[in-house]
């Protein structure tokens, strides 16, 4: 199979030969033995095309009919991360991921994903095509099939359409499903569908907007498998959840999103038992005061406490 | 704040003082908000217009002739050529300017254009009334299909068009990209419509307004004087409707800085983390 | 290009039936409001509802053609696909002429239809199929092109169906003289009225429109 230009080398066994019944769906991810060989041959190749780092954001600002939903965020990413963004409603995580897509403008400031300016129009239409979005849209035509969407989509990107049977196998979308008009799909199932459409693109960055909403556990661990392989194929994730729990286990970052800026966290895991003032966003109360900040601004890693974030005022 | 010059009003007065337009841009992007949107260029300027007005009415109603066929209705037509000429103009500079916008992408262009457009369908609309008032008396009735008055019709509902779109709620980039767009289509459209209509005439023998009658002297100027004192009039309203545009647009970015500054308030950890804001 | 002529596919199933429908009630409510005297036209002897059916057909073409327009990208503001056009890197260009090429195909389904629904009811001689043929394919080009235009233009993510009319009927006032007076010379070979310059209009106005929705896609589909 030829790879397009700027996507990740997907070794054609893994998507070979699966059985495509649910016990696959019901969370039998851990096929990784299969995958031993894939990630050494595939990883190298990825390396040398993905820039690094990924996202680069400094003090960028979009304006989504003129009201800042980012506003100064300064933000880097490395390939292989998954980052989860996490923050109250309205916080600007939705928009940040569309800015990552390259569908959001970017007001101010400066920012460049998978090396492409952010700032110019080319450089975002270009981006584009590398960087796969899930989103609370489906992407999808009501009134064709699950297997008609993903081809038209396929081809609308020019990927072979050879490689949608595989992944639909995958997703668990053939045999029934395949045939049915999206309009009578469940939410969970559109959101296979979509997830289909956005594995067979096979981005260098995937952005998932809330993959976890609408899915029953199976399902969210399927997501979470996915999100694995991919990255273990050389792909960065950026997903936004509430399912925090879940999302803190595969996620390799945290930063929360609020008031249209990121603050960073540890390991959320280390956060908790490290650093006694840690105030998750939700709850915080007087707690302004009580912690010093240690580390610099740069949010790149850097363990910085973000402490008594005052649950924002519902805006936007 | 001078005055310029007055003096009686002579046609030819119109001519001399008519504008070096002062730069539209003194009184409004250097200033904080100005009070109104005159200024020293506007005022000359607009009196320069009020001036040839009266000489136009001096000339038309007084001095020109009634005209053998039509009488004295014919005065109507000092007006109403004119707007015509303006109109078409100003959608001329709303397709002139879009296409700068579209290259340059400079908002200033983009608020030329729409007030161009808005003064452009104003003086259409105004003459569509003369026209309309002008056929009354001569043929008895208000409407008649012909080719001008029918394309000028159309071309005021593309226009009003036009300006619905820009009203469209969307950001801001986009409507006026959009706008941009329509603004270049719209008039070559009118090219179009104009010379269908035209065509389409030919073929049912119809009635066309006639102006091709036999015109003296005195009469042809009086005309020249009506183009001069619209244009004018045009240039004047342009000026200040572009102005109005621009100030408004600082609102809005003033408005904006403010959003800018509630939204990074929403966290209030700021201090702590020593982020600059 | 190839993509959205998939579309074609999957709309003419579910929408066909409406529009279709509606443009033929057009035809029977004109009929209905217009008395059927004779006249004396010519050399003919033809009643008013003859005379002007080109121009009633046309208009319910035109109206239709709205629906259909607005549909089109009805469909495609749905569920975001416009962002997921926007991502896949895809020409703009060749959006505009394959949703073009979609929308007329539909409509001249829909004419075709229509025409013969008109000639029985409306009881009109033909005198030149060849014209005929021209005119409905060039015309009805020139209104999905530009109608394909406008409703890009006038769509937001909710798409405002109240302005598309607005923008576009003014534009395709040449059109609709053009298809009318070539569809009359072509039903009754009126010797005042040459059809084939007509459809030369019609060329044009079409050509000129490719010409241009190519050209004004690619800034029209960039959101951002």
């Amino acid at each position: 199979m030829i790879q397009p230009p700027g996507q990740i080398p997907w070794p054609s066994h893994w998507f070979a030969g699966q059985n495509c019944d649910d016990a696959l769906y019901r969370g039998d991810v851990s096929d990784g033995e299969e995958s031993t060989a894939g990630p050494a041959s595939g990883a190298e190749g990825a390396e040398a095309l993905i820039a690094d780092p990924v996202v680069e954001l400094d003090d960028a600002v979009s304006l989504i009919d003129r009201f800042p939903a980012v506003a100064g965020l300064d933000l880097t990413v490395h390939k292989g991360d998954i980052v989860l963004l996490r923050g109250p409603n309205g916080a600007g995580k939705s928009t940040l991921l569309r800015l990552c897509a390259g569908l959001a403008p970017l007001s101010a400031g400066q920012g460049s994903v998978l090396g492409h300016d952010l700032a110019s129009r080319v450089g975002r239409r270009s981006l584009r095509r590398q960087a796969g979005l899930l989103a609370h849209q489906t992407f999808l035509y009501d009134e064709l099939t699950v297997e008609e969407n993903v081809l038209f989509w396929a081809r609308a990107n020019r990927i072979d359409t050879a490689s949608v049977e595989p992944v639909l196998d995958r997703l668990a979308l053939s045999n029934r499903l395949k045939r049915v008009k999206v309009s009578n799909l469940s939410a969970g199932q559109r959101r296979r569908t979509s997830l289909a459409v956005l594995v067979v693109r096979r981005p260098r960055l995937w952005l998932l907007d809330e993959p976890h909403a609408g899915l029953d556990v199976n399902g969210r661990d399927f997501v979470d498998g996915l999100v694995k392989h991919a990255v273990a194929f050389g792909a960065t994730v950026m997903l936004a959840s509430h399912d925090f729990d879940r999302a803190a286990e595969i996620a390799t970052r945290t930063v929360v999103i609020d008031g249209g800026q990121a603050y960073d966290q540890a390991q959320p895991q280390a956060l908790r038992e490290d650093e006694p003032n840690f105030q998750p966003p939700a709850e915080a109360t007087a707690a302004n005061g009580s912690t010093e900040a240690n580390g610099s601004t740069e949010a790149n890693g850097n363990t910085e406490v973000d402490s008594g974030v005052a649950p924002a005022a519902e805006s936007g | 704040m001078t005055i310029s010059d007055s003096s009686s009003g002579a046609g030819t007065e119109a001519q001399d003082s008519a504008p070096q337009n002062a730069a539209p841009d003194g009184a409004s992007t250097g200033d904080s908000t100005p009070a109104n949107t005159g200024s020293r260029g506007t005022r000359r300027l607009g009196v320069a217009a009020l001036l040839a007005t009266a000489a136009l009415l001096l000339f038309g109603l007084v001095l020109s002739p009634p005209e053998a066929s039509q009488a004295e209705a014919v005065r109507l037509f000092y007006l109403h050529l004119p707007s015509v000429a303006v109109a078409y103009l100003g959608f001329f500079i709303t397709m002139v300017a879009s296409i700068i916008y579209l290259r340059k992408g400079s908002l200033f262009w983009d608020l030329v254009a729409g007030s161009a457009a808005e003064i452009g369908v104003v003086f259409s609309a105004f003459m569509l009334i003369s026209g309309s008032l002008w056929g009354r008396p001569t043929w008895g009735v208000y409407w008649v299909w012909d080719p001008r008055l029918t394309s000028t019709t159309v071309m005021v509902v593309m226009y009003i068009g036009y300006l619905a779109v820009r009203r469209l709620e969307l950001p801001p980039e986009v409507r006026s990209r959009r706008a941009a767009v329509l603004g270049i289509v719209s008039f070559l459209n009118v090219i179009v419509v104009r010379y269908s209509v035209k065509w389409w005439r030919g073929v049912h023998q119809g009635e066309t307004v006639g102006l091709d009658t036999q015109m003296d002297g005195l009469q042809l100027f009086s005309f020249f004087v009506g183009l001069v004192a619209f244009m004018l009039i045009f240039a004047w309203m342009l000026i200040h409707r572009f102005r109005i545009s621009w100030l408004r647009h600082e609102i809005d970015e003033q408005a904006l800085a403010q959003a800018l500054a509630e939204r990074r308030a929403e966290t209030n950890a700021t201090g702590l983390l020593g982020r600059k804001n | 290009m190839a993509g959205k002529d998939l579309r074609i596919e999957f709309t003419s199933r579910v929408v066909t039936a409406q529009i279709l429908p509606f443009g033929f009630l057009i035809l029977i409510m004109f009929g209905l409001a217009i008395p059927p005297e004779l006249l004396v036209v010519g050399d003919a002897r033809r009643s008013v509802l003859e005379e002007v059916a080109p121009a009633l057909f046309w208009l319910a073409v035109l109206l239709s053609a709205l629906m259909a327009l607005g549909r089109a990208f009805a469909v495609e503001a749905h569920d975001g696909n416009l962002d997921a056009l926007r991502m896949a890197g895809i020409d703009p260009a060749g959006v505009f002429l394959g949703k073009a090429l979609a929308v007329t195909a539909e409509l001249v389904m829909v004419e075709i239809v229509l025409g013969l629904g008109a000639f029985v009811v409306f009881d009109a001689p033909l005198a030149n199929p060849v014209m005929l043929a021209v005119t409905i394919v060039l015309a009805t080009a020139g209104v999905t092109l530009a109608g394909t235009l406008y409703a890009a233009l006038a769509a937001g993510q909710r798409a405002r169906d109240t302005l598309v009319p607005l923008l576009v009927l003014p534009v395709l006032a040449p059109v609709l003289l053009g298809a009318t007076l070539a569809t009359r010379d072509a039903l009754f070979d009126e010797p005042g009225v040459a059809g084939w310059s007509w459809t030369m209009l019609l060329a044009v106005f079409a050509l000129l429109y490719v010409g241009v929705g190519t050209l004004a896609f690619g800034p029209l589909l960039e959101e951002t």
